[in-house]
């Protein structure tokens, strides 16, 4: 692309990084650590798109094993150093997870799934049902069981992300859309463009979340990100009546189905700041903000059937996020053989907050051009083939 | 359905109701409006009993629509026209209202009118059935809505008459006892014939302070001082609305005159800038304003008082339609109003809204518009656009239009300037909820990269307590707002999906909607 001026020193830099989540944050930051200069770029302000949206699980609990479950457990390592480094104002809170069984059957799947995680790498430990009450007094009566996760934490995570991003010393342009990725001869990246100018750098990163798949059209390639709607309840302000992140054992089939139809299991959780938030439905309904009223039924039901107690508790905000989602459930991370430059952090679904650690430290890594600390290749970007 | 397009209107006999909407069906008795069976929809479900929701059902009930007015209060009248507590025998609630008797009139006539009526109802959100179209509404019932029981109206369309409530702009001292908001004041005197205090200033922005303080030396207090922000300058910078609108200025003289009885100084361009007191309030300190409402270093004057009544205006109350995706526009005062069409249409097919919704303009608006807007729905439920030409709606648009133009006016001539976040040092509490201060949300707009009211939200928490940003939300906008040009990204309307608390354990039941979204 022929230039008319040479380039203002503040249009260069190492890496370009679209989207000021919590994954571009984390990006961002290990690029900078690396010794990269570092520009974020985002449409809108700091973590206001799905990152603003999310309630900050950071879970192994959930996932089986593979290369998911390997990236969480280098993010879960990520998050503990990251506690220490920035302000504890990040709210992070290393609580564990409890997942419980409603039923004797319920449990014996728990265990055989825990059992193989654990050759995986994570720590959980059977509570029989008679204990369940030692971790979480206000549970139902009768339940089967449950598995305690310590590993399981929770991080606010807008707070988060902008801590980063501040840690990060990366040049933030908030209110800045990418309306073109530049390109050169060879058809490799260039920098991008926004209305305020052009900006330059031989990398450019598409840490735009939900809507990567714009992202990564405009550099003239394919991603199938697609948006899978969650709603979350808060509460009104309450003493702690729940500890950990509970969850009945419906949550892992749910995460891991492909349907486009509603599916509702309720995490429920407390907060430093008082409210019980509950999660998390998921459908796949476009951009659609409208209220579900069947989403919040279910959402409520499954909650105070693990808590009784909350019945009486009043729900006074509500709202939803879109996950972005590539049809196997797997982000995308690392280059794009396609696009010389142009690298994707994107498509967490709804694992992003827990993930975002790891995936900007792979992409330092590969920026850097060191080994990396967990395979890409299973995150490959060009896995899905053409449009 | 009572109106196929086929149907021939125009050949039957009219009757005397119908007459100013010159095409309308007669219609005998209540049995065919109201909705027989709970899975029959009503033709229209009004949320709001104020000026706006009662003209607009009386309106469709004459025009033959079945008709559900649902209220959280117990009796009509909404904010403006507010019932002393039965009990404590007020002989005379006239005498707090201007235009008691224009509301009465109005009141029997809904209550002759069969409309349902659903008080205490607290509606927590409105949805749409994907099938056939018909909105339900959400309510929870009973005189507190958290222990309210659910129940749910079903309509063909939806008038919105919500409201408004009052807008805070905050200073250091604004949570101690004693500290009211001027519609507060106005409302507390009205329901429950109370005073806030005996020497009571009453400060702020906008046309309510006068009347709010003629209300309050007629009910016996002091009123050492009114303070007004803006300069009244502002209005004889758009004497075409002036000119046009007689009433507006005879109630102002009105106010005006019982306030120069009373002798209370009015001073404008000023504003109370801190308020002194250890358990409750002592004095204020009134300092001149420039004209971006700084306040002028050395003209704090000490005002000693037991209360201070202070409000800056009205925000509409919108978040039902919000929720809905409803478009909305900025009002000249810096809030958010629905935009709406010339027959009070939202921009979401089948939702209407009347009144304060629209932007802040009084409750003589709020009636025509109601009125209007309930013959639009009248037209396009039977099938009838030509009610929509008749003189009466052609009437009622133009009174809408010169009023309107009115209140814009107002609006804008009492608009906040944006040099007011100067009087708030960093340790004031902005969200008395969550307990940020004015610092804390600094902090986030400057170093942490927030540029907007939400992302602030986010990082601090600010609004995110049990007002949900009612009481601390243009605050927060303007110290978002603050240090950028206009923000790097536009300030968008508040969304509240759940518009009053709901108990889970009333989330959680009712049966399944599969077919709602």
């Amino acid at each position: 692309m022929p230039l008319s001026n040479p380039p203002d020193v503040s249009d260069v830099s190492d890496v370009i990084v679209v989207g000021a989540g919590v994954v571009g944050a984390a990006c961002a930051y290990y690029a900078a650590r690396s010794g990269l200069t570092v520009t974020v770029l985002d449409r809108g302000p700091v973590a206001g798109g799905t990152t603003g949206a999310g309630e900050g699980n950071l879970l192994v609990s959930d996932k089986e094993p593979g290369p998911e479950l390997e990236l969480a457990l280098l993010s879960t390592r990520l998050w503990q150093e990251l506690a220490r480094e920035l302000p504890a104002r990040i709210e992070y809170e290393a609580k564990g997870g409890l997942v419980v069984a409603s039923d004797a059957a319920g449990m014996a799947a728990l265990r055989k799934f825990a059992a193989a995680q654990a050759e995986a790498g994570v720590t959980a430990e059977e509570i029989p049902a008679g204990r369940l009450h030692e971790l979480e007094p206000h549970l139902a009566p009768g339940l089967g069981g449950g598995f305690h996760y310590p590993q399981d934490a929770q991080v606010q995570p807008a707070l988060a992300a902008a801590h980063l991003l501040r840690a990060s010393g990366a040049r933030v342009r908030t209110g800045e859309e990418v309306t073109a990725v530049l390109t050169g001869a060879h058809g490799e990246v260039r920098g991008v463009r926004t209305a305020a100018g052009d900006l330059h750098a031989p990398h450019v990163v598409n840490a735009a979340g939900t809507w990567g798949g714009d992202v990564a059209r405009l550099a003239g390639a394919h991603l199938p990100v697609l948006p899978r709607r969650g709603f979350v309840l808060v509460t009104e302000p309450l003493p702690r009546v729940v500890r950990h992140k509970v969850y009945a054992a419906d949550y892992v089939a749910d995460v891991a189905s492909g349907s486009a139809a509603l599916q509702t299991s309720a995490v429920v959780e407390g907060t430093p700041a008082g409210p019980v938030l509950i999660g998390a439905s998921r459908e796949r309904v476009d951009f659609d903000r409208t209220l579900s009223v069947e989403a919040l039924r279910r959402l409520a039901a499954q909650a105070t059937a693990l808590f009784p107690v909350l019945a009486r508790v009043r729900a006074i905000r509500t709202y939803a996020g879109f996950r972005p989602y590539l049809p196997d459930h797997l982000p995308a991370i690392g280059p794009d053989p396609r696009v010389p430059g142009l690298l994707h952090a994107c498509g967490h679904e709804g694992a992003g907050i827990g993930l975002a650690p790891g995936t900007g430290a792979l992409i330092a890594a590969i920026l850097a051009g060191r080994e990396p600390p967990v395979s890409p290749a299973p995150f490959r970007p060009d896995r899905f083939g053409p449009a | 359905m009572p109106g196929s397009p086929s149907e021939p209107y125009e050949a039957r006999e009219r009757c005397e109701a119908c007459e100013p909407y010159e095409a309308c069906e007669p219609y005998e008795g209540s049995q065919q409006h109201v909705a027989s069976a709970p899975s029959e929809p009503y033709d229209l479900a009004v949320i709001g009993a104020g000026p706006a929701g009662l003209a607009g059902a009386v309106t469709a009930r004459t025009l033959g629509l079945s008709v559900a007015l649902l209220d959280a209060a117990p009796r009509t009248g909404g904010q403006y026209f507010r019932h002393p507590a039965p009990g404590l025998g007020a002989a005379r609630p006239q005498a707090l209202h201007h235009d008691w008797a224009e509301f009465t009139a109005l009141r029997r006539r809904f209550e002759e009118s069969e409309a349902a009526h659903l008080a205490h109802h607290h509606v927590w959100t409105v949805t749409r059935q994907d099938d056939d179209g018909t909105w339900t509404v959400h309510a929870l019932t009973g005189p507190d809505a958290a222990s309210g029981t659910p129940a749910r109206v079903r309509a063909r369309a939806v008038l919105l008459a919500t409201g408004a409530y009052e807008r805070q702009l905050p200073f250091p001292g604004w949570t101690l006892p004693g500290v009211v908001g001027a519609g507060g004041a106005q409302a507390m005197l009205k329901a429950g014939l109370v005073l806030p205090g005996r020497r009571i200033v009453v400060a702020g922005s906008g046309p309510l302070l006068l009347a709010v303080a003629s209300s309050l030396a007629a009910a016996g207090a002091r009123v050492p001082a009114v303070v007004e922000a803006s300069g009244y300058l502002g209005y004889a910078r758009s004497p075409r609305a002036l000119a046009t609108s007689p009433h507006k200025l005879l109630e102002a003289a009105v106010h005006g005159s019982a306030l120069l009885r009373h002798r209370t100084p009015l001073r404008t361009r000023s504003a109370v800038t801190e308020v002194h007191g250890t358990d409750r309030v002592e004095a204020v300190t009134v300092s001149r304003l420039d004209r971006a409402w700084r306040p002028v270093p050395g003209t704090g004057r000490r005002i000693a008082c037991d209360a201070l009544a202070v409000g800056h205006g009205l925000v509409p109350q919108i978040e039902l339609a919000t929720g809905l995706g409803c478009a909305t526009r900025h009002t000249p005062d810096g809030t958010h109003a629905l935009a709406l069409d010339a027959l009070q249409e939202t921009s979401v097919p089948g939702l209407w809204a009347a009144g304060e919704t629209g932007g802040t303009g009084g409750w003589q608006l709020a009636r025509t518009e109601g009125e209007l807007a309930a013959i639009a729905v009248a037209a396009r439920l039977r099938g009838l656009p030509a009610l929509t030409r008749s003189r009466r709606a052609r009437d009622l648009a133009r009174r809408r239009d010169r009023m309107r133009a009115f209140a814009d006016a107002m609006a804008a001539a009492h608009a906040p300037g944006p040099g007011w976040t100067s009087w708030l040092p960093d340790d004031t509490e902005v969200c008395r909820c969550e307990e940020v201060t004015a610092g804390g949300i600094r902090e986030a707009a400057g170093e942490l990269g927030a540029r907007d009211a939400r992302t602030v939200k986010l990082l601090t928490r600010a609004g995110m307590g049990w007002c949900q940003g009612r009481m601390c939300g243009a605050a927060v906008a303007c110290l978002a707002a603050s240090g950028t040009a206009q923000g790097t990204v536009p300030p968008s309307a508040e969304r509240r999906p759940l518009a009053v608390p709901v108990p889970l354990g009333t989330l959680a039941t009712g049966p399944e909607e599969p077919g709602t979204t």
